[in-house]
């Protein structure tokens, strides 16, 4: 067996060409006659919008035209569509407002497009920009999550009063009976009110797109950041651009980080390809990193009430939520998807909480756009509930570790069917948080706390015990739940005639060492060595068909997906084995590599048969075609539940309520690892995108839908100096639903880390009276809760 | 207006017409094609575009094409020698200390010019000197472990 299968740490295949500058993202693309687009952008928050007028800029050197609202309209463009459907508590379907690519009538938020100029290059596109006339009528806006919805509100679409998008109660009337009745009969009550902030998703590749149309073969080429190719040409190629799927390819080439925003078809990308399709020229798109502040897809913004009973053992009997999630101006792709599906189906958490039930009010306002971003549901979900918990274990006195372990689902308890819809396939909780407890010396901590507290400083430790939805799938469930799109993956596994294999996934790679983790897998089953696998992935004119990577999803469905295209290799080479090796095709045997005739040491590679099948002079025609080449689908019959345990612990300076993480301990538990150095830093990412939230990001806009938070200059990002070294470990327990058995690792870092840091935040200040501080935890907003504690 | 602009680039003499307005890492992209040089924002925050202008690192977007001229510039794709790469490249390969690879060009050259000017590293240390470069995907728990790797091993004390 050749070295390099699954479990091993080898290094990654990718990484000589991104460590020697040979990577080859979007915005290296370049092509010949190539012109450049520059987006001219609302500057108003909420504004009608009267004339634009273009005469000067279309004049100014370089541009070849100036694009427009009613351009598009002209030339038959759709609106961006929203890939899920969601239905009110009254039975209405959501409002679905029209998202036109160019601004119409009216400008919603900061950073919508009100005219393309397409010039010769980047910088007279810009200058002319600054040449087109917009006659703006700013307008009252409603900007603000929570109040948005009220009467009296400004109101942004004609069909959304009270710019309410949906009203959903979940699970529904009856669950919603069971929680009064918990609450009527509880021992103890917790209640917070809690704001999960809006965060940028801030890839440090800005968007980018390059589109070529070709018109001797009427087909178009769109290079673009995307972590779904296949998805980007369907959505934009049948809803915006009426441009047949068979015409069409979308390449999404190395990509600098996704976290999700990168998922959405945006207007951009449908302007550029109409623009090259018209002119009938390559046209590039660079996104500014200011303009990425404001028009990638924005991630969270909810403001919630959540309750938790409890009986007088400190078991929790209901747990109710009343949510509003902000979904920005206009609907994203999968926006009406993330404060409802990812969201509330994880309430339970790793708990027995056996009444749960919430109300969501999705509003629009004056900002950005929401959507999926790292985690997507599941972060605002794991943190109101550990949260809650630690507010319950204050409440009734018990220690926060003892009241979830009184609450565990217990090991022997899967496959367990929580209140919220989701049959859990396996896991082991309290060995986690063990394993955690000790890692972290828990039992150490008073000591450390007085250590700091003899030097002035406040010291806090706080759990959380996430848990998480991944591999998103099955096509079946979320049909029902209001998927417009299947969730299955699709692989292509290719052996060349020379014995070398060639993988074609429809997931995408952009920082999660896909090259190197399918790679072993083909190492691992086929006895294929390592350097001759190759992975090519995110074009759909070589990718068969793949729904991209997402929601943690590739390893558990992709990689599954690569798993049945090579159980199929071994059956076909098994029969071309049997032929060359003259025995029944039953007693061939196949192991690393090798086809055996059972009983026997009549052996021959799979290279050779590999070779029979492409050089078929000695095959059996009649009966088998030659070629080596399969290609399986794989939809899974649920998600996967990853799950961790994690303690952090933060030193609080009273005087100028700066906080610090100065230790934390990991404990994931992810099914099985193929490439355990990859897993690591999986999560030491999403732990820092965690930390971030938790302490410093924070996307903040006036009432008039102004971004106050539009640069880095503004915008906190974690840095070197702002996060620690992470103390990691795993279990595992495998996911008995793919064939694999793995289970996502992309999110969960992010998913558990703000409640972890928040906890050991409160924990540091429970002291001086501060029982709750929202997200994000500044030096100011600490100063700001223990003055007022102090004051009251 | 345009007007020739000369330096060296990894060990070559180039030249190329630009405008007054035209950045260090426009050049590099844009005229010279060498695309490993990334820009990451427009704030000369992010550190993705650090080169090395006369054996010190700089952030490409933050100097003109003209103010470089005559000078002596190092980029990503003048750190190998052929297959075999720079013991700063080298370590993060060997920790993974990348991911999707957008930051990495200017994280390697900062790092080098990090290791040059200092005679010993610890933790604290790289973690500060590290505040220009941002990267989204790592955590900087693999970077930190690299470049403290590499330090003995450029310094020769490994
Ligand atoms: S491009 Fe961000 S610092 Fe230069
Ligand atoms: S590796 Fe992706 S930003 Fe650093």
């Amino acid at each position: 067996m050749p070295e390099g299968g699954i479990g091993a740490s080898v290094k990654r295949k990718e990484d000589f060409r991104f460590l020697t500058g040979r990577g080859a993202y979007t915005d290296d693309e370049v092509r010949a006659g190539q012109l450049h687009a520059h987006m001219l952008r609302s500057p108003h928050g909420h504004a009608a919008l009267g004339s634009v007028d273009t005469s000067k800029a279309e004049a100014a050197p370089g541009v070849v035209c100036v694009l427009t609202g009613p351009d598009a309209d002209a030339d038959g463009l759709g609106g961006l569509p929203c890939g899920w459907g969601i239905t009110s508590k009254d039975g209405t379907p959501m409002v679905e407002p029209k998202w036109p690519v160019i601004a119409q009538g009216k400008v919603r938020y900061v950073g919508e497009i009100v005219a393309t100029v397409i010039a010769e290059t980047a910088e007279q596109a810009a200058d002319a920009a600054e040449l087109v006339e917009v006659d703006y009528r700013p307008l009252d806006a409603a900007a603000v999550t929570e109040t948005a919805h009220r009467d009296g509100a400004a109101q942004i679409h004609e069909e959304a009063p009270n710019n309410l998008c949906f009203d959903w109660d979940f699970p529904g009337e009856e669950a919603a009976e069971a929680v009064d009745a918990a609450f009527e009969a509880a021992a103890h009550t917790a209640r917070l009110e809690l704001v999960n902030q809006r965060i940028i998703p801030h890839s440090m590749e800005p968007r980018a797109a390059v589109a070529e149309y070709d018109k001797g073969e009427e087909k178009l080429t769109l290079y673009c950041t995307a972590q779904a190719a296949h998805a980007m040409r369907l959505l934009l190629g049948a809803f915006v651009l009426n441009q047949p799927e068979h015409k069409f390819r979308v390449v999404a080439p190395d990509v600098g980080g996704g976290f999700g925003s990168k998922v959405a078809p945006y207007a951009e990308y449908a302007i550029i390809c109409w623009a090259s399709r018209k002119l009938e020229r390559p046209v590039r798109w660079l996104g500014q990193r200011t303009e990425c502040f404001v028009t990638d897809a924005h991630g969270r913004d909810h403001v919630t009430e959540v309750e938790l009973a409890l009986d007088a053992e400190g078991k929790f009997t209901g747990l109710r939520v009343n949510t509003v999630a902000n979904m920005g101006a206009y609907l994203s792709a999968f926006a009406p998807l993330i404060p409802t599906f990812l969201y509330a189906t994880l309430f339970a958490g790793q708990y027995t909480t056996p009444a749960i039930s919430c109300n969501v009010k999705a509003v629009f306002t004056n900002t950005s756009p929401v959507d999926a971003l790292r985690g997507a549901g599941r972060p605002e979900a794991t943190y109101l509930l550990e949260r809650v918990i630690d507010e319950a274990a204050r409440a009734t006195g018990i220690d926060p570790v003892e009241i979830r372990k009184r609450n565990f689902i217990a090991a022997d308890a899967f496959p367990y069917q929580t209140p919220v819809a989701l049959l859990y396939d396996s896991g082991s909780y309290e060995r986690a948080l063990d394993i955690a407890l000790e890692k972290s010396d828990w039992n150490g901590f008073a000591a450390r706390r007085s250590a700091s507290e003899a030097d002035g400083k406040l010291r806090g430790i706080g759990i959380a015990a996430p848990i998480e939805a991944t591999g998103a799938a099955p096509s079946a469930i979320a049909g029902q739940l209001g998927a417009r799109a299947g969730l299955y993956e699709s692989a292509q596994v290719r052996f060349n005639a020379t014995g070398t294999v060639t993988v074609f996934a429809g997931t995408h790679n952009h920082g999660q060492g896909h090259e190197t983790t399918f790679a072993q897998l083909v190492t691992d089953k086929l006895g294929v060595p390592l350097e001759n696998v190759e992975v090519v992935e995110g074009d759909t004119d070589r990718a068969v068909m793949g729904m991209g990577t997402y929601g943690s999803r590739s390893l558990s469905v992709g990689g599954s997906a690569i798993d049945r295209a090579m159980d199929k290799i071994i059956d076909k080479g098994k029969k071309i084995a049997s032929h060359l090796l003259e025995a029944s095709v039953d007693d061939i045997e196949f192991d690393s590599g090798t086809f055996t005739v059972s009983g026997t040491d009549r052996t021959i590679s799979i290279g050779e048969v590999a070779f029979a099948a492409y050089v078929p002079h000695n095959y059996p025609l009649e009966e088998l075609e030659p070629g080596l080449d399969e290609q399986a689908f794989f939809d899974p019959v649920n998600f996967n539940f990853p799950f961790a345990s994690y303690v952090c612990e933060v030193e609080v300076d009273p005087e100028t309520g700066s906080v610090s993480v100065e230790r934390f301990t990991a404990v994931d538990d992810v099914g099985n690892i193929v490439n355990p150095m990859i897993v690591e830093g999986q999560v030491h990412g999403g732990l820092a995108h965690g930390i971030g939230q938790a302490l410093m990001e924070g996307a903040v806009f006036d009432e008039n839908g102004q971004p106050l938070t539009g640069s880095l200059m503004d915008y906190t990002l974690p840095r070197a100096d702002t996060v620690p070294s992470f103390d990691l470990d795993h279990t595992v327990t495998p996911c008995p639903m793919n064939p694999l058995g793995a289970k996502g690792v992309g999110e969960i870092g992010a998913i558990g880390a703000p409640p972890a840091v928040v906890n050991a935040v409160v924990d540091a200040l429970r002291s001086h009276g501060v029982n709750h501080i929202d997200m994000p935890v500044t030096s100011e907003s600490v100063w700001q809760a223990l003055q007022s504690a102090k004051a009251s | 207006m345009t007007s020739t602009v000369s330096m060296t680039v990894n060990g070559k003499q180039v030249s190329a017409e630009c405008e007054g307005r035209t950045l260090l890492v426009q050049y590099l992209r844009e005229k010279l094609a060498l695309t490993g040089t990334h820009v990451g924002c427009d704030t000369s925050q992010c550190g993705a575009c650090v080169v090395h202008v006369d054996g010190i690192s700089v952030k490409s977007c933050t100097m003109l094409a003209h103010q470089a001229e005559g000078c002596d510039v190092v980029t990503i794709e003048g750190l190998a020698d052929g297959d075999t790469l720079h013991p700063m490249q080298e370590a993060f390969r060997e920790n993974h200390a990348l991911q999707c690879g957008f930051c990495t060009p200017g994280m390697v050259m900062s790092a080098i010019d990090m290791v040059n000017r200092h005679d010993t590293l610890d933790e604290k240390t790289v973690r500060h000197q590290l505040e220009g470069n941002l990267c989204r995907c790592t955590g900087y728990h693999n970077i930190v472990k690299a470049i403290l790797a590499a330090h003995p091993v450029m310094k020769g004390t490994a």
